[in-house]
């Protein structure tokens, strides 16, 4: 692009070492996931920290990736929604979401995966006034929240060790 | 937590033909919560939306939009964006290949603005580009000339005789009057008032976008989130100057609908680019973008009078309703006919005079959401009904059942309701379900009180009310069109086991579709394995995802194709288990003889071969309606729901909270319990933001709120436990009795919230969103 500021990238994603070439330098860290490295995980339903649907682990704090910059996560850890499970390896979280009817679109679910994840990692077993406390900044539009309640506690269920 | 009640059938659905297996229910068939199939790649981050497509090559596009809400385009210089290093094509109106405008009903909208523009955010020109950030420079550097006019943005005063004409035809867009009964008819008791809706956004999550791949022998292929392929497929083909047959399109990963991918967004623009650069071409709208990018929901402003007899039975109805369209059609004509034909409500109602219009303003474009038309004259009604309730000395829910609508009841247009008509016993049973305690129990919880964790008051000040709303809509397309849904499905044999293909071009928004087809195609054929295609335009139109329609209208053409496979197939095994097919059915992967208690392997009668039936779906016909009367059998079917609203206010600051909401509705048959639940408490939570926070803020004709965080939609604080009750009564008319399911949710919490916050507060209130200040006495909340 001209006149603009081109970079080079290194950082961890998901366990992995990265090194991402032609990165301009207004560019955020949900577009290099996306658009340069194929994690399309993270959404992008707002782009301005509202939705929490791009929300990740940068050195294990919950943030919007929206709202970092992608030279800001130099030489850092980042864990997406991708790095909790996978298709054959489904964390409890992701598990609890489908059996509790908790996706619809889905385009929150990602982030919603990665905050109840977060939350479940600090308090093992929610209340439902600290789920909602601590999903507050997550916009889903087509569940109207009640199956995410759900899921959440049947997360903390599964991963305290029983199956429901 | 929600307490779930799930209500036993109540009565079997009268006139579905028998269904193999519905007694023993197949493994994930109809009737049961079977997963999604979309559900691991959505949980995973792997589902691709249409904002995660990706293409070798790829530009990417973006569009110049007018800034102001009506203007003359005196010039458009793009000289210097086409100078711009890495920027591949900017084009005008004059690029546009084929037909210049295009709309869902008429053809108005300009696909790119070239004499004029009629509302801020309309799209003049388009910009592809190597990166995101090149087409935003580019943008910048586009020069249009515009001679700034005076907006027309007031709904009535475009109607008036001497205002400019928006459009050649004038600026009624629609006008549908509906005249029963006496129109001089008195009555003992008569309450009028004046109500009006705001301008409501559909805000699904997924932003439009899409990928526009040129085939290189001047076709395309696009991929996009939308609700309707083959309605985009005849604008689209028809702006591009192709054939039908040179323009592919298949659904991409669709991040919510709500109504607002009805109508095209950037399906020609990005064709053209691709087109034109011989590159695929992805777009993407960023938040703000989407606010300027679809319609929105008609605002509304309401007159109302209702009689009565001293002993509470409605004597008339009179409405006058007025939509603004915005500056362009949508999807208006067929809004404002829902708005007049359910203008009266639910109830018997002998006489009424309703006029229902709809005009063209300068404001952004109105047209599809959750509800059509029935949310804004829902709250107008059911407002006056808690009104004249108030006027008799009546209980208001005891009110409406004196009135309740029943099956054989008359709509104000004539029609007779030929299915369940509920009305009596959606009301009794939200009014048995137990309340909420009064105060939270246990320690000290800030999330249950009005003003949240911000700590605003810890019950001091705060009066609890409680409120009910019932509603009702239109199931599937009115007035005449021939509405119809098509599926493929194909049977055979793979790896020893027989499989289930079925392909519909129904779009899946989240809703759960492409799990419903898998279900009945499990039910009806009594295979396990069901493979669902990716919806596209090379198979027969499914019709809309909209109007409360495809569990219907695609859950019935699935149904009937695969029952024509079973035919078949049952046709090759008579003489060698029984003479008579109706003794056979296919369960469990295996032709069952229902007498003898015989089985044969359907993988082996099926064998090297395979059956495949085409089956298109046409819901009974409907007639338009009359001119002048509004008379006329206009829709098919009709969908009820009630709500009890209890909210809690905070009398001295005016802020709210909703405490639970209750509800009951008649699906006709439930052939997902959960994702019936997910609509049910999906839609009550669009209701809950009409009713107390949901408004795109309009202030001469520029839209002040154009994101998430101005624009403000019910996050898991907002949004209370829920109560439902769901009934299968089963319609008479549909595949299995079904009924719609999404809209309903959407109409009758709105005006249960708003009464319960009346029933707080004492206030009138008769403006919705509900603002804090509507509750304070040493303010006035200004505007309208």
């Amino acid at each position: 692009m001209e006149g603009a500021e081109i970079v080079r990238l290194n950082l961890r994603i998901n366990g992995q070492p990265h090194e991402v070439d032609d990165v301009w330098e207004g560019e955020s860290l949900l577009y290099v996931l996306r658009e340069r490295l194929g994690l399309p995980g993270s959404k992008n339903a707002c782009e301005q920290g509202e939705c929490g649907s791009c929300s990740i682990y940068l050195d294990g704090q919950l943030v919007c990736a929206c709202l970092v910059l992608a030279g800001q996560a130099e030489d850092r850890e980042v864990v997406t929604v991708e790095g909790l499970g996978g298709s054959n390896d489904l964390h409890p979280v992701q598990e609890a979401f489908l059996e509790a009817g908790a996706v619809q679109c889905g385009f929150c679910t990602p982030g919603l995966i990665v905050a109840a994840h977060e939350l479940l990692s600090r308090r093992p077993d929610p209340s439902e006034s600290e789920i909602r406390e601590a999903l507050a900044g997550n916009l889903c539009r087509c569940t109207g929240y009640e199956k995410i309640i759900d899921a959440v506690s049947l997360a903390g269920r599964k991963m305290a060790g029983g199956s429901t | 937590m929600s307490t779930h009640t799930t209500a036993p059938p109540k009565t079997r659905p009268p006139g579905t033909p028998e269904t193999t297996g519905m007694d023993a229910p197949t493994k994930d068939g109809v009737g049961s919560s079977a997963r999604r199939p979309d559900g691991v790649p959505k949980v995973t981050g792997d589902f691709a939306y249409s904002s995660d497509l990706w293409a070798e090559g790829m530009l990417w596009g973006a569009t110049v939009r007018s800034p102001h809400p009506r203007a003359r385009i005196v010039s458009i210089d793009i000289s210097k964006a086409l100078a711009l290093p890495g920027v591949w094509a900017v084009l005008t109106h004059e690029d546009v290949p084929g037909r210049k405008t295009y709309g869902l009903e008429l053809p108005d909208q300009p696909v790119l603005a070239w004499d004029q523009v009629r509302y801020e955010g309309e799209a003049v020109v388009i910009i592809a580009a190597e990166h995101p950030e090149t087409a935003r420079r580019a943008a910048d550097r586009v020069t249009i000339v515009y001679e700034e006019l005076d907006p027309i943005t007031d709904p009535e005063a475009a109607l008036e005789v001497g205002t400019d004409a928006l459009h050649p035809g004038g600026n009624l867009v629609r006008h549908v009057p509906i005249r029963s009964g006496d129109q001089d008819a008195t009555a003992d008791v008569v309450v009028t008032g004046d109500y009006a809706t705001r301008m409501q956004d559909q805000a699904f999550l997924g932003p439009e976008s899409g990928l526009a791949v040129p085939d290189g022998e001047g076709g395309v292929d696009l991929y996009v989130a939308t609700q309707w392929m083959h309605v985009d497929l005849g604008q689209l083909a028809g702006s591009l100057g192709l054939t039908e047959d040179r323009v592919r399109i298949t659904l991409a990963g669709v991040g919510g609908a709500f109504g607002a991918r009805e109508d095209l967004s950037m399906q020609i623009h990005c064709c053209m680019l691709a087109l034109h650069t011989n590159r695929p071409v992805k777009m993407m709208y960023s938040r703000e973008e989407s606010f300027y990018g679809h319609v929105h929901r008609h605002p509304a402003r309401m007159h109302y009078e209702h009689g009565a007899t001293k002993a509470g039975d409605l004597v008339y109805v009179k409405a006058k309703i007025v939509l603004d369209g915005g500056a362009y059609a949508s999807s208006s004509t067929a809004v404002v006919s829902n708005a007049a034909c359910f203008a009266a409500g639910p109830y018997n109602v002998p006489n009424t005079t309703i006029d229902g219009y709809v005009a063209y303003t300068n404001n952004p474009p109105c047209g599809a959401m959750r509800g059509f038309g029935s949310v804004q004259v829902c709250f107008a009604y059911e407002s006056q009904m808690d009104k004249l309730a108030d006027a008799l000395g009546m209980d208001p829910v005891d009110l409406r059942i004196r009135n309740a609508m029943t099956t054989g009841s008359r709509l104000p247009t004539g029609q007779k309701v030929e299915g369940p008509a509920p009305v009596k016993e959606l009301l009794e049973s939200i009014r048995a379900m137990p309340l909420p305690p009064a105060t939270p129990a246990g320690p000290l919880d800030l999330t249950r009180y009005p003003g949240g964790v911000s700590n605003t008051t810890h019950g001091e000040g705060v009066r609890r009310g409680i409120g009910y709303g019932v509603g009702f809509k239109n199931i599937a397309y009115s007035e005449g069109f021939d509405d119809y849904s098509t599926a493929r499905v194909k049977l055979w044999v793979s790896g020893g086991e027989p499989i289930v293909e079925v392909h519909t071009a129904a779009a899946e928004v989240g809703q759960g579709i492409v799990t419903v087809q898998m279900q009945i195609a499990r039910t009806e054929l009594g295979v396990d394995q069901v493979v669902v295609l990716p919806a596209d335009t090379q198979v027969g139109s499914a019709g809309s995802t909209s109007a409360s329609r495809q569990t219907s209208m695609t859950g019935g053409a699935v149904r009937r194709a695969c029952i024509a496979v079973r035919m078949r197939v049952l046709q090759k095994v008579v003489g060698t288990l029984t003479d008579d097919p109706g003794d056979l059915s296919l369960n469990g992967g295996k032709i069952v003889s229902d007498s003898l208690g015989m089985t044969l392997d359907l993988a082996e009668v099926i064998g090297a071969g395979s059956f495949e039936e085409t089956y298109e779906y046409h819901h009974r016909k409907t007639s338009p309606l009359d001119p002048e009367t509004g008379q006329g059998d206009a829709h098919v079917a009709f969908a009820f729901s009630a709500h009890r609203a209890v909210c809690d206010v905070d009398l001295e600051l005016g802020l709210v909270k909703v405490v639970e909401l209750a509800t009951a509705q008649d699906v006709g048959k439930a052939i997902n319990p959960q994702a019936v639940e997910g609509q049910i408490e999906g839609g009550s939570a669009q209701g809950l933001g009409l009713a107390v926070m949901e408004e795109i803020q309009i202030k001469d004709g520029k839209i002040m709120n154009p994101s998430f965080t101005d624009y403000l939609i019910p996050t898991i604080l907002d949004m209370p436990p829920m109560q439902i009750d769901i009934m299968e009564l089963g319609d008479p008319d549909s595949e299995y009795g079904v009924k719609g399911v999404g809209e309903p949710p959407a109409i009758s919490s709105t005006p249960a919230i708003v009464a319960a916050l009346r029933d707080a507060s004492g206030k009138p209130l008769a403006r919705i969103p509900v603002r804090p200040d509507d509750f304070l006495d040493f303010i006035s909340s200004g505007d309208d």
